[in-house]
Order: C-alpha cells, then structure tokens, then sequence
C-alpha cells in the first residue's frame, strides 16, 4: 500500500473538507434564518473567484487589496440580492423561493459565462513557493493560507452566534420571527444580514478554490458537493457542517484512493460522498447534530 | 389617575367582511394595570396585536408615550418600549431559557456583525456581562434560577409562560402587553403569576394591559377594566363599576339569562 500518498490524500482531504464546511456553514445560515434551501450557493464561490481574479488581472490590484475588494463587493452582492429577488418572494411559499434559487443559480453561470468567457482561467501567482513541505508532505501555500482563513472564519461564526447581538437575533428569527419581531428584531434586516454573510464568506472559499485549481465553471459544483456535508451534519448545525465538510472531504480523497489502488470503478471522488450519505441519513434522519422537533404531549 | 402612555383613538379592523374591531377608544394611565375582557371572539387580541402592531387598524390612531405609533412596525414598537406575550406560547423551543431572555434584550445591544466576533477583542464581552446581570436580576424576580440553563421547549406550561414574560420584562418596557398569562394555569401558578403581574406593576412602575379570562383575578389586580363584545367596547372603568353593570353581565358574564331561568 502507497502510505505516502494515502497520507498526503487525507490532509488534502482535510483541507478541502474545511473549505465545504466553511461553505457548508453558509449553506445553514441561509437555512436557519430564512428556512430557504441556496441552491445559487454554489455561484457565490464561482462569482467571488471571479470578481477576485478580474480586480487582480484586469486591474492589475495586489492580491490581498483585490481579496478585501472582493469581499467587499460580495457583502453588498448579497444584500442587494435579497433585497431585489427575494425580499418580495417573503410570504410566499418556501418551495417557490427555493425554485427563485435554482433560477438565479442558472442565471449567474450563464453571467459569468457571459463575462468572463467560458475557457477556464488561472489566478496570478500569489506566493513564491510552489509548494510548502510539512512532514514529508507537500501543500500548496494556498491551501495553507485557505486553511488558516477557514478555522479564523469558523471561530467568527461561532462567537458571533453564540454572542453577538445579530447572532442572538438571527437564532431567534429562525424559530419564530412573529415573537423575535415582538422583542425589537427586525426580521428583514436579518434576512439581508445573513444573505450578505453567506455570499461573503463563500466567494472566500471561492477565491481559495480558484488560486490552486483555476477559475472555471466547475467551481460552482461546490455548490452541490456541499449537500452531502450539510445534510450529513443536520441541515442546521453550524458544527454539523463542519463535521460534515471535513467528513466528505476525508471521504472522497480515500475512495479515490481505494479506487485508484484496488477497485478500479472509476469516479469514486465524486460519488462515494453520497453513498455514505444515504446510508447515514437511513439511521439517523435528521443528519448527525440536526435538531429533532421537541414535542411536550 | 396620571396622565395616560397609551392612547388607543377610535380603532376600527376589519377581515374581509369580518369586522374585528369597530370604533375602540380608550386610554391607559401611566403605571396602571389595564384589563380587557369579553366574550371569546370579541377582538381582544387584536386590539392587543394592533397595539403591539402586528396588524394595521383599517381607521383610528394609536398613540404611545406621546408618539404616534399607528405606522410604526412591530420591531420600531418595542424599541419604544411596547413588550408583549402571546396567547399560545411564542417562545425559542431550541434555545435556552437564558438565551431566549437574552434575545429580549437585543435591541439595547451595541455590538455589531464585525465587532461580535472579536467578542475578547471589543466591548461585546463586556457589554453581554452587563446585560446578563440584568437578566440574572430577572430571572431571580420570576423564581426560574433552576431552569435557566434548560432548553426552553422542554419546560413545563407554567414555567414557559413565565420564560416569555421574563422575556419581554427583558426589553426594559414601558407598557407590557399580557394575553392570557394565566390561561391553562392551576390556582397556586394564577397565584404566583397574579403576584409577578403586580410586582412588576408596583416595583418595576411597568404599565399592564393583559387580557385574561379569570374573573376572579381581573377584578383583583385591574385598575381598570375594559369589556369588548363583538367588537365594540360595552364599558370602560373601574373593576366594581364593571360588574355592576347590567349590559356586561348579558354579554359576558350572563347572569341575567340565569336569573330569568331562575325565575
């Protein structure tokens, strides 16, 4: 057995897998707060990514001004978008806002593709280094960086949930925005917040995935590889969707492994994620850290 | 009495044909406790809920501590200083009692999306220790030390109803609005409950409009006592005035129909 590459597998198993909670973690917040299912989460990375490499090859911005710019123009990507598309979708059903979602989705591919062109592109160098060496192990400094940045964001997540007063605010719109609106909250103003957030921090994962993999098209795949991670941690756990990103990360990279090594299916990076899938949800259906209704009879 | 907080000028709501509430005017004074009654279906609640502003009056003004609120949304009310409860039970099932309480004081918050995170970094520990003090202060007042770490939706009725009162308590209002805090309740909890109500009343100089179903109770505690039949106000004044009238004991009390069967 190639221990060496078995290894090298899981830590970008690992890597990669915090990058689907990172997204993951947009995905629940959208969820929690507004009950909608972002099926466009996935062209928040692509957008983002591209936003960021047109601010550094067009414009010729250093990397890290180009990435603040980027984050910036997606804050207010977010807001506008709930506030133009889907502030008058509120009241309707939820099933019509989630069919708003696969729309805008098709519609932000079809943008990018418009724009930006449809051959995929390659990001400006950024760091000296090729690649680091840690242990034995080579890593992109991207992914380095990318993994620094996806703990400090999960910290922020947690702390602004558990503490902040928008945290506090959005947790209580989520369960019931008749008696959060009776305590002072204002259930747009918390919709739009949690909009923005999640185009923020996913264009961020964007970004990462685009430095090492190039901008294309199959960024947005993220957006589906993240359902597995989510749904696997409970639709909405802030914790589940890490635990779910860094499972399904680990996972694909070792059935590609096992594949490559012994099976010899092919495609087992991009299927096995949902097999364990199904088989989890089968014993535990409300996903691993999911809430069950309480029910007092 | 002093002068009133809350002014409620010819309020008309109606449903599609369904005409909820016709012509309402009353006022409340200032540290009073006011009770509405009636009928089941007479327009309690939504006189309660145009107050608190979850429903529009179709004519007529509201007038709150000097401002004309008539307009304002539910949120912009209770950062006035209107809090409320709800009939059935509105609380955060998945969240702790503390931190349900903690949502309360939301809006007297300064934190924001940037500086909650650094929550070591920034004033956001400091300031969320402030207002835990102040919710410690209200949880000792309502007697829930023992559950303040329970997750809300797993308490008892009684206690939740006294979770959500500590919870708009939490709001520092001027003017709580009580639906039915004491529907469901055995004796010893409408005891208990009766007893918080004038507490906060006479300790806390909260003004009280509560709509409640136990007689008993309302003529105890109430100031003044409003009665509402197909929505219309039959009566407003002092709890013994109110009982004494004939025209409220055939719409709600229906006495005279029993007299007359008597008879």
């Amino acid at each position: 057995m190639n221990t060496d590459l078995l290894l090298q597998l899981i830590t970008n198993g690992l890597i990669v897998g915090l990058l689907y909670g990172v997204v993951g973690m947009c995905f629940v917040l959208v969820y929690k707060s507004t009950q909608i299912v972002n099926f466009a989460q996935g062209e928040f990375l692509l957008l983002g990514a591209w936003v960021c490499w047109a601010f550094l090859v067009y414009m010729q911005i250093p990397f890290f001004l180009g990435f603040i710019f980027t984050m910036i123009f997606m804050a207010i990507f977010g807001v506008l978008l709930q506030l133009i598309v889907l502030r008058p979708m509120i009241g309707e059903p939820i099933i019509s806002v989630i069919m708003v979602t696969i729309g805008l989705s098709i519609f932000f591919q079809a943008l990018t593709k418009w724009i930006f062109g449809v051959a995929p592109q390659s990001y400006p160098k950024v760091f000296e280094a090729d690649s680091v060496n840690i242990l034995g192990m080579s890593i992109e400094p991207a992914y380095l960086m990318s993994m620094v940045i996806a703990v400090l964001i999960m910290i922020g997540f947690y702390l602004f949930f558990k503490h902040s007063k928008h945290g506090l605010a959005m947790r209580a719109t989520a369960f019931d925005q008749q008696a959060a609106q009776s305590l002072g909250i204002s259930v747009k103003q918390v919709f739009a917040m949690s909009w923005g957030i999640a185009a923020t921090v996913s264009a961020t994962a964007g970004v990462v995935m685009g430095m090492v993999n190039g901008v294309s098209d199959s960024l947005s795949v993220m957006g589906i590889k993240v359902f597995p991670a989510v749904i696997l941690g409970g639709l909405d756990s802030i914790v589940g969707a890490i635990v779910g990103g860094l499972t399904i990360g680990v996972l694909e990279n070792l059935a590609e492994f096992f594949d490559s090594q012994f099976l010899h299916i092919g495609n087992m990076y991009d299927i096995a994620p949902f097999y364990v899938l199904l088989i989890i949800l089968w014993f535990k259906p409300y996903g691993l850290f999911g809430t069950k209704d309480i029910e007092r009879i | 009495m002093s002068e009133s907080i809350l002014k409620v000028e010819n309020i008309s709501l109606a449903f599609g044909g369904v005409k909820a509430l016709t012509d309402v005017s009353f006022d409340v004074p200032k540290g009073s406790v006011f009770s509405i009654i009636g009928p089941n279906g007479a327009g309690k609640t939504s006189m309660l809920n145009c107050i608190s502003g979850r429903y529009q009056p179709n004519e007529g003004e509201i007038h709150f501590d000097g401002k004309r609120v008539t307009h304002l949304k539910p949120n912009d009310r209770a950062d006035l200083g209107i809090g409320r409860t709800f009939q059935n039970l509105a609380l955060f099932g998945h969240m702790t009692v503390l931190d349900n309480i903690m949502v309360g004081r939301h809006h007297l918050m300064n934190n924001n999306w940037f500086t909650g995170p650094l929550y070591w970094a920034s004033k956001a520990q400091k300031e969320e220790l402030e207002h835990r003090k102040e919710v410690e202060r209200i949880i000792d007042f309502l007697e829930i030390t023992h559950v303040r770490k329970s997750i809300a939706g797993t308490l008892s009725y009684g206690l939740r109803k006294r979770v959500e009162l500590a919870r708009a308590m939490a709001l520092n209002p001027k003017l709580i609005l009580l639906d039915e805090p004491m529907a469901g309740m055995n004796l010893e909890e409408k005891e208990d409950m009766a007893r918080y109500i004038l507490d906060l009343n006479e300790e806390f100089g909260v003004t009280i409009v509560m709509i409640e179903h136990d007689m008993g109770v309302v003529m105890d505690i109430s100031h003044q006592v409003m009665v509402l039949d197909f929505g219309k106000k039959l009566i407003c004044d002092l709890p013994d005035a109110v009982m004494d009238d004939p025209h409220v004991k055939q719409a709600y009390l229906g006495i005279e129909d029993e007299l007359e069967e008597a008879s």
